[in-house]
């Protein structure tokens, strides 16, 4: 005998009154180690208009691999200064920003590393339930071996990988397509 | 770090997280929800097996917690204008087992049908004494308490003459990325609930039932606040580690 989960509803037009005290952008203090990153980003709806009501939440591991989590049981450290939790409102141009640092490898479930990804939960009006994708980091080799990635259709791969951005260090973009031509991929998770 | 290299740890062969059975969530699709049309992904999604990224998420502790930020009648000089409520319940996983110390936010229109937020242009009152919004963390037991308004309903542009009913937002994050959840919460006996696009948008009734809360004697105050109960199930965990999971070649 099992209860069913309860089941999701939309977050409206107005959850930013209830998500704005749990914003993150910045998610690794001075002090906290690993390459320094900034993805930037664009939320667009099926006409490819900004979705200027969204909100954007990230979960990664530190540069070393490791979930700041009781369940990740690797032995590796631990940065106490590094959750690993962001949350980011889209603005009227449906852009949103963090800077954080690339996460390390984590296990996957074919006995391999898995490549460095960050974990996505994308909420807005019009969403009866959040979708789910993954930001993965360009140029990386672990990318041609890595188990999610796998799971996509190759044409479909590149909606995951951020692209570096031009002239600025550690900065990359990565962008939400709902719908149509380019729509990225979201999970079943 | 030479993290590509080595044995892998044990926490590969963590158990996942159980997938919702037909009909009881909803689809991203719901063409009475006008809203969803250009939202909606049209690609089917991609089955992703659970990962240690994807079995643990972020951890807020009393850290993160303002101890008073449950009680929502509380938050300015007066008394808020409307119906004092009080809003309780567990947080369990699918075989019924408590969710420990997790974090849920709360946000709400006040008793007039209106949020404070700058783009509700319904012409209905803001109540200076009211923001709506609200967090805690479940005890040892589950348990959650709020102390608020109830909401009231308010127009909004589904269809023509379309109303939401009075509801509750609530947003739990749960043990891991895998059991984040936002849903809204109900009342009994809302007249329009059966006309409400949101929430008729799961097609399992059992599934729509449980986000109306049941009125509940034993946490109404005498002469203070009338009790609704609102009991929140997240995902429960597979029962043993799934095939292929951990294994080191």
């Amino acid at each position: 005998m099992s209860l069913t989960a309860t089941t999701s509803q939309t977050v409206g037009p107005f959850f930013l009154i209830g998500f704005d005290r749990m914003s993150q952008k910045d998610l690794a203090p001075p002090g906290v180690s690993g390459e320094r990153i900034e993805i930037v980003g664009r939320v667009l709806d099926g006409d490819g208009a900004p979705v200027a009501d969204a909100v954007i939440e990230i979960w990664q591991a530190n540069a070393h691999g490791k979930y700041a989590h009781p369940e990740d049981l690797q032995d590796k450290p631990i940065e106490p200064q590094f959750r690993g939790y962001g949350r980011c409102a889209t603005d009227d141009d449906g852009k949103f920003h963090f800077a954080t640092i690339k996460p390390g490898r984590v296990p996957g479930l074919d006995g391999k590393w898995q490549a460095p990804h960050i974990a996505v939960s994308v909420f807005m009006r019009g969403l009866l339930i959040r979708l789910v994708t993954r930001i993965y980091f360009p140029d990386d080799p672990a990318n041609g071996e890595d188990f999610a990635l796998k799971q996509v259709d190759a044409w479909r791969r590149e909606t995951l990988i951020a692209k570096k951005v031009a002239g600025q260090e550690g900065a990359m973009e990565w962008n939400v397509i709902l719908q149509g031509p380019g729509e990225t991929v979201f999970f079943d998770c | 770090m030479r993290s590509s290299e080595g044995q892998l740890p044990a926490a590969a062969r963590l158990a996942g997280y159980r997938r919702p059975l037909p009909g009881t969530q909803p689809k991203h699709l719901h063409p009475p929800y006008a809203s969803s049309l250009k939202r909606a992904p049209s690609r089917p999604l991609v089955y992703l097996p659970h990962t240690l990224s994807e079995i643990t998420g972020p951890v807020f502790g009393a850290e993160s917690v303002d101890v008073k930020a449950f009680d929502l009648t509380k938050q300015h000089s007066g008394e808020p204008a409307g119906e004092r409520i009080i809003v309780s319940g567990r947080v369990i996983d699918e075989e019924g087992r408590p969710i420990r110390r997790t974090l849920i936010e709360i946000w709400q229109a006040n008793a007039a049908g209106r949020y404070r937020h700058k783009i509700d242009q319904h012409d209905a009152p803001l109540d200076p004494n009211f923001t709506g919004v609200g967090h805690t963390l479940t005890d040892s037991e589950g348990r959650y308490r709020f102390i608020t308004i109830k909401p009231g309903a308010y127009p909004w542009k589904n269809h023509y003459n379309a109303w939401r009913p009075a509801h509750i937002h609530f947003s739990l994050f749960g043990p891991a990325f895998a059991t984040r959840l936002v849903t809204q919460m109900y009342f009994p006996g809302d007249a329009l609930l059966p006309f409400d696009a949101v929430f008729n948008c799961t097609a399992d009734e059992k599934a729509r039932q449980g986000l109306i809360s049941i009125f509940d004697w034993e946490t109404t105050i005498p002469d203070r606040a009338l009790g609704y109960r609102f009991d929140i199930v997240l995902s429960g965990r597979e029962a043993t580690p799934m095939e292929g999971h951990g294994g080191t070649r």
